[in-house]
This record gives C-alpha cells, sequence and structure tokens, in this order.
C-alpha cells in the first residue's frame, strides 16, 4: 500500500492530474454545465493541439536538460515559409517541407550554438527568438502572403471529423505525435539516452553516450513541432500573421512545468506536459464560461504555474522520506 | 614479465595549457592483478585513468591493452575493449531506474532502424536483478530510482554492471569516498572478491589504509611521474607516504 502511494507520488504529472480535476469540476458547477457539453469540448480540442504540440516538444527538450525560448517565433517562422512560397505559387508538397525544413535548421542551429559555445540554451534561444521573428516579419514583408484559395490541403489538417464532428484533424496529428514522442522517451533507447543527459550529464559521457548529437537532436524535434503547430493555426486561420504564436514559448514552458518537468532536466513526461496544456486551455475557457474578466487569464495561469511547482517539490521531497525497504 | 601483461602503459605524455600533467609514465598492469594507485592532487593519476578510459587522448606515447596497440577515442571505446570506470559519482544517474541506469549506452533492443530502438525492457530487468544477486547485493526492484540507494548501494550497482558487461579491467576511481564505514567496508569487499573472479583492478584512494588492505601493488604518482612501484609486501605506509 505504501509503496504504491509512493509509486503514485512520484509521478511528475500526478499534481497536474489532480488540478485538472478540481478545475474540471468547479468549472462545470460555475457554468451551470456548459463546461462539459459537446460544443464546448469541441471548442477545447479543437484549439489545443496548436498549443500542445509545441508543449511536447518544449517538455523532451527540458528533460534533455536544455531550454527554447524561441518555439514562439519559430512557430510563425514556419508558416510563413510556407506562406510565401504557396502564394508565389509554389506546390503545398514543397511550400510545406520547406517551412518544416527551416524549423528545422533554427532548432540545428540553436542545439550546435549551444554546444560548440557552451553557453546557456536560455540565452541561445533568447536570441533566436528575436532573430526568428525578424525574419518571419522580413520574408512577409510586413504583411500576410495571399495564400491562393485551396492550396493547403485544409481537409487534411483542420477539418472537423468524428462523431458529432467532435474533433479537427489536427488533434488527430497530435494525438499521433504525443503517443510517438511518449514512446521514444520511454522506450527506446534514444529516450534513455535523453533522460541520462538531462538527468546527470557527467555520468552519460562517462557511458559514452553522444550527448552533444542528443541534445541537437531533441533541439530540432522542438523546433519542428512548433513549425508543424504554428503551420497547423495557420491552416485554421487561412493565412499566416507575422505576429503569431507571440508569448507562446512562455505557456509552452509553463505547461511543461505544471505537468511535473524538472528546470534541471532528467525528471518529466510527455503526458505531463500535455496535462500542463490542457489545464491552461481549460482556464482560458472556463475563466470565459464562468464570465469572468479575461483579462485574469494570465493571472491565473501564473498563480497554477508556481503552484503547481510547489506542490510537485513537496510530492517529491514527501516521497522520497517515505522509507520503504529497498533490500528483500 | 611483460608477457601476461593486460595493459602496457609506455612514455605517455599529456599537456594542459603549459602544464606538463604526465612526464613519461610507463606502466605494466598485469592480469588478474588489484593494483592500488596513490598520489597526492595534481601528481597524475586522475590524467593517466582519464586517458585509460577514454575520457582523454594523450598527447604521446602509447597503450597497449592485450599485447595490441590501442586508441580510445571516447569512453565506449574503452567499455568495448573491457576496461570500465567506475567514478565517485559520476556513473549513475539519480532520477532514473537501476535498470536503465545498468545498461544506459548498452541497450538491448528488440528491433532498431540506425541505431535507435525499441528497448527490451523485460530483459533488462531481468539482467539487472541476476548482475545485482551476482555481485551479493539484494534489492527488492529494477525499478527503483537509483538516487534513492545509499552511497555503497550504488558502487555496487556500479560495479555489478560492470561486471555484466564482462569487463576485463575495472577502473574505481575513489570510490569509498563520502562512504560510512560500513558501506565502505562493503565495497572493499567487492574489490577484493574481484581477484577471485580473474578480474583486473585499478584502484585508486586518497586513504592509503584503504589501498594496502586491497591491493597486490602500489604504484605511487608525483608530479606526473611514476615514484615508486612495489609489491605490497616489498613497501610499507611509511615508504609510500615518504615519496608523495
Amino acid at each position: 500500500m505504501r509503496r504504491l502511494l509512493k509509486i503514485y507520488m512520484e509521478k511528475p504529472e500526478l499534481a497536474g492530474i489532480v488540478f485538472l480535476l478540481v478545475l474540471g469540476t468547479i468549472f462545470q458547477i460555475q457554468s451551470g454545465g456548459v463546461f462539459l457539453n459537446a460544443q464546448n469540448v469541441q471548442g477545447i480540442l479543437g484549439l489545443l493541439p496548436e498549443m500542445a504540440l509545441v508543449a511536447i516538444g518544449v517538455t523532451l527538450l527540458m528533460i534533455c536538460g536544455e531550454f527554447d525560448l524561441s518555439v514562439g517565433s519559430v512557430f510563425a517562422l514556419c508558416p510563413m515559409v510556407m506562406g510565401v512560397l504557396l502564394a508565389d505559387g509554389v506546390s503545398f508538397w514543397l511550400a510545406f517541407p520547406a517551412g518544416l525544413g527551416a524549423a528545422l535548421l533554427v532548432g540545428l542551429t540553436n542545439g550546435i550554438i549551444t554546444i560548440r559555445f557552451n553557453i546557456p540554451s536560455f540565452i541561445t534561444t533568447l536570441g533566436m527568438l528575436f532573430v526568428a521573428r525578424s525574419a518571419t516579419v522580413v520574408i512577409s514583408g510586413g504583411f500576410p502572403p495571399m495564400i491562393p484559395q485551396g492550396a493547403m490541403p485544409r481537409d487534411a489538417f483542420v477539418a472537423f471529423v468524428g462523431p458529432g464532428d467532435m474533433f479537427r484533424m489536427s488533434f488527430l496529428w497530435f494525438l499521433a505525435v504525443a503517443i510517438l514522442v511518449s514512446l521514444l522517451l520511454g522506450r527506446t533507447n534514444f529516450g534513455n539516452w535523453v533522460r541520462a543527459t538531462g538527468g546527470f550529464l557527467p555520468a552519460a559521457q562517462s557511458m559514452g553516450i553522444p550527448t552533444a548529437r542528443v541534445k541537437i537532436a531533441c533541439f530540432m524535434l522542438c523546433s519542428l513541432l512548433a513549425g508543424f503547430a504554428g503551420t497547423i493555426q495557420v491552416m485554421r486561420l487561412g493565412a499566416p500573421l507575422p505576429s503569431i504564436g507571440e508569448g507562446l514559448e512562455l505557456q509552452a514552458v509553463a505547461a511543461a512545468v505544471i505537468g511535473g518537468t524538472a528546470l534541471t532536466g532528467g525528471i518529466g513526461t510527455i503526458l505531463g506536459g500535455i496535462i500542463g496544456a490542457v489545464l491552461i486551455r481549460v482556464i482560458d475557457n472556463g475563466l470565459v464560461l464562468s464570465r469572468v474578466d479575461a483579462d485574469w487569464f494570465k493571472m491565473a495561469l501564473g498563480g497554477l504555474t508556481i503552484f503547481a511547482v510547489i506542490v510537485n517539490a513537496w510530492l517529491r521531497k514527501k516521497a522520497r522520506a517515505m522509507k520503504v525497504e529497498t533490500n528483500t | 614479465m611483460s608477457g601476461d601483461a593486460i595493459i602496457e602503459v609506455r612514455d605517455l605524455h599529456k599537456w594542459y595549457s603549459g602544464v606538463h600533467a604526465l612526464k613519461g609514465v610507463s606502466l605494466d598492469i598485469r592480469r588478474g592483478e588489484a593494483l592500488g594507485l596513490v598520489g597526492d592532487n595534481g601528481a597524475g593519476k586522475s590524467t593517466l585513468i582519464n586517458i585509460l578510459s577514454g575520457t582523454q587522448q594523450p598527447d604521446g606515447g602509447s597503450i597497449s591493452f592485450e599485447g595490441r596497440k590501442v586508441q580510445f577515442g571516447n569512453p565506449r571505446d574503452a567499455m568495448d575493449a573491457g576496461i570500465e570506470t567506475i567514478y565517485q559519482y559520476n556513473s549513475m544517474v539519480p532520477t532514473m531506474s537501476i535498470a536503465r541506469n545498468m545498461f544506459i549506452g548498452r541497450e538491448p533492443l528488440k528491433a532498431s532502424i540506425f541505431g535507435v530502438g525499441v528497448m527490451d525492457r523485460r530483459r533488462m530487468a531481468e539482467e539487472a536483478m541476476q548482475a545485482l544477486r551476482d555481485v551479493d547485493l539484494h534489492l527488492r526492484s529494477p525499478d527503483a530510482l537509483v538516487g534513492e540507494l545509499s552511497g555503497g548501494q550504488r558502487q555496487g550497482v556500479a560495479i555489478a554492471r560492470a561486471m555484466h558487461f564482462k569487463s576485463k579491467v575495472m577502473i574505481l576511481d575513489e570510490p569509498t569516498n563520502h562512504l560510512a564505514v560500513k558501506e565502505t567496508e562493503k565495497v572493499l569487499g567487492f574489490i577484493k572478491s574481484l581477484k577471485a573472479m580473474g578480474i583486473t583492478a585499478i584502484f585508486i584512494s586518497h586513504n592509503i589504509h584503504h589501498v594496502f588492505d586491497c591491493t597486490d601493488r602500489i604504484v605511487a604518482m608525483a608530479l606526473g611521474e611514476v615514484v615508486l612501484d612495489k609489491r605490497v609486501e616489498d613497501t610499507s605506509m611509511d615508504e609510500v607516504l615518504d615519496v608523495l
């Protein structure tokens, strides 16, 4: 029993799950049952993937012991590259990979600079936040490019599907990515190296793990997911605005942290990051339904982030103090 | 005598930005012996160990392993050859389970493409427990986090890992630092048991009592050179302390 309790208390996403249940209940009562009705859930699930995809990448990178503040800018840059090419009449099947390629290039640059010059990724990616945002504005010329009608296969990414049109296609893409990245982290040797690299770098190095390459791969995956998420948003909106994704980098970090990811690396789960993202969407939506002034959203988000980390730290300490026999 | 040497170090040099850390070190390490390496901070013993374990590369000289010239470009090369190093802290990730720690970098895979693949977790759990039992360490679960083990248990897991991968030479770099007395006894016991299993041990410690307790031969280093190389029974603690 005690053993079981300890195992659950050590799950980093536990606090996030509890918050989600509590807030869900409160909003459901407050809104008189509107919160969980089909239409509202459809609204939450329709917007969720865009943020949750970014949160998945940021969570993975944080578990690897690094940090990415440039995801919000990549979120705009990737679809802008695609949009500019589409406006020039380039086919989607070239423009879409070109956009994702730009995202990968940003990730590669972040990784190489961080490792080659041995500087904190906080600084590298803070710089990249400005660089990528500026690049987005420059290539767009300040105006959203005119994407020809039907140039994007929107059906494959944002159309409503499922019983009662419950989901958008983007939700299925998100589910597939979430499962793949979770398996990558939890079941593959690469995942083991990511955790070791973020958990204790000297040990990973002394066991012969190519830690530089592992980190660069995580930077690239993080950027790729941010770019993909931005592309989905642009397909939903129909035009790439140079300003989308501003502030998203901090929401993604908040999602990861609320979901139990440690800033120091090594601790966290993809599921936790997703739960954090769901929580942020739920707060956003629930406050509106409860007729609370929308200006309170950031206050709630900020409060929850700090509170979640305190609760997580407390749980971890309690679980550790709970002595169970390690010897048989 | 060089016929039964498992490692032959010849005229090894290493500079660190102007500092001559190893000044032509030559050393034979015989198969199956337990060698104690002592020396003050900056004597060059860590540099020598880092070169043998592949973390650093020498600027001059050569190393032969089992009669063949070798050059270790990284720790993995040394591990693949059969040289495993156990550091005082550096060999385990506290936030990961015992089973995952055992196989870091050498995970058994069910299927893989380009070196990335799905881990065989059942095999990892079973082999981890077996490896622990083999060094007489009885832990309840391979899923326990290494961070929850005592210092002595952690060193036990590291040693079990080295045994599991059939290493021929085990380098133990200050494995008893910061351990309680009882834990230290246990780790010294591990080191003594290596001999019976035919594993060559290189034991580095500040504590000269520990070195005398469990090795056959003492090599003392000072200022980048070997200053004493004698069998334990031919020397004394006073003599070793004198040359340091």
